[in-house]
């Protein structure tokens, strides 16, 4: 499996990837949405794409729309993770094509329990 | 400082006598990283905590002693496979059975701070027709933990634990820094104390989940637990386990049937050598309830009965 981490807090993209790392992922990372669809348009092939809200350049919702416009990319799997709480913004990246939604800040356990629910758990890979 | 093997013996013999859960010993760092909070509370060490309980035991003391050492983690929709052959495989085959209307019910043992229960009521609530309802029993040894269920609040590291964001959308709403559950999904289920030593809460129930609590058991208690569920199950009802846990080897009463990545049990068709009483309740016994996907082992089952 291979993830692509987004986030402008490099930071937090080494949480994120060094988690999805732990569970048997791939993982590549951009630090806006923009930068992500250039790595996707030169051909990086992802099952996941783990997506902040605010960056620069492009956000993250501006990054969901444009891959779901694209049917090449239908089988990228879109979680936001985010500090953006508030049900609304919920409901609006779910109607822009984000499969799930993490809310920062999160445990590891709860990266893996999203992994689970959308069927992309690594097989064997501990908790 | 590692607790005393005195003390451990002490403890682990009261949560033995007030729950049947058995602390093994080796499982010192469990009752002190368990019950350091309680001691910390009362400017004791775990070891003081230990003794004072020892010469004055409190009720109060003596029920959270044990309600710290026998409450669980949980998630919403915790290993996503039982919520999903539930919805898929187990409430379409019981809504048929019951023609489509009235009411199911289920009982959630063990339920600790109620994701399980209200995960349950959720995926009911998405997919029973009109004319049915349905009713969540849920129980749990620990007060405390009831408590808690019972106002369906849970803050943001919570929710994130398991719950899909569209189900948290559609059945939760802010409030403050926390996640209320809807006041749709609360009203399902019911919340009371209750020990599964104890005779079972009254039936009787078309689904009993029973997760990853027999695992903390020995094997008598295991099968004084499975036969009280099988009391209250109804013929055609479900039993749903945890995934490392079985009946096989424990009660013969079971049997196992395989759904999605996992099993759900279903009490074992009549047999010849069942005393009179228990023929009486399984009289009228319907098909065993089966997966599209399995047809053999029911038909071999039926001729046998």
């Amino acid at each position: 499996m291979r993830a692509l981490v987004i986030d402008d807090s490099r930071t937090m993209r080494r949480i994120v990837a060094g988690t999805l790392d732990k569970l048997g992922f791939e993982t590549a990372e951009a630090e806006h949405g923009q930068a992500a669809l250039d790595l996707l348009e030169g051909g990086l092939d992802v099952d996941l794409a783990c997506i902040d809200w605010n960056m620069p350049v492009m956000d993250g919702l501006t990054f969901v729309t444009s891959v779901r416009a694209n049917p090449a990319w239908r089988d990228i799997t879109l979680m936001m993770v985010t500090t953006e709480s508030e049900q609304s913004q919920i409901v609006r990246a779910l109607a822009a094509g984000a499969h799930e939604y993490l809310i920062k800040p999160f445990t590891p356990d709860a990266i893996r329990d999203k992994l689970d629910l959308l069927g992309l758990a690594v097989e064997g890979q501990p908790a | 400082m590692t607790l005393s093997a005195d003390a451990f013996a002490y403890v682990a013999d009261l949560v033995r006598r007030r729950s049947a859960i058995l602390l093994q010993p080796g499982k010192e760092y469990l009752v002190e990283s368990r019950l350091l909070p309680l001691a910390r509370s009362a400017g004791l060490s775990v070891e003081e905590l230990v003794a004072r309980l020892r010469t004055r035991p409190v009720e109060s003391d003596v029920t959270a002693v044990v309600e710290a050492l026998t409450t669980n983690e949980t998630s919403w929709f915790r290993d996503s496979t039982p919520f999903s052959a539930l919805a898929r495989h187990v409430l379409p085959r019981l809504v048929a059975a019951r023609g489509g209307v009235g009411r199911l019910r289920v009982w959630s043992a063990a339920c600790s701070t109620g994701q399980e229960p209200f995960s349950i009521a959720m995926t009911l609530l998405d997919g029973l027709p009109p004319a049915m309802d349905a009713e969540i029993v849920a129980t749990d040894l620990s007060a405390q933990v009831i408590e808690r269920a019972r106002a369906g609040r849970y803050t943001q590291l919570e929710v994130n634990r398991g719950m899909p964001a569209p189900m948290l959308v559609r059945h939760l709403t802010r409030a403050g820094a926390e996640w209320q559950v809807s006041d749709a999904v609360r009203a399902m289920v019911t919340f009371s104390v209750h020990n599964l030593l104890d005779a079972p809460p009254a039936g009787p129930f078309d689904v009993v989940f029973l997760r990853n609590v027999l695992i903390y058991f020995d094997l008598a208690t295991k099968r004084d637990i499975l036969r009280r569920v099988a009391q209250v199950l109804r013929p055609d009802g479900v039993l749903v386990l945890g995934a490392a846990e079985t009946t096989l080897g424990v009660d013969d009463g079971w049997d196992r049937v395989s759904v999605e990545r996992g099993s759900v049990y279903q009490r074992a068709a009549r047999r010849a050598t069942e005393p009179a009483g228990v023929v009486t309740a399984a009289a009228g016994l319907p098909q065993p309830w089966l997966p599209p996907a399995v047809t053999t082992a029911g038909a071999t089952r039926g001729e046998a009965g």
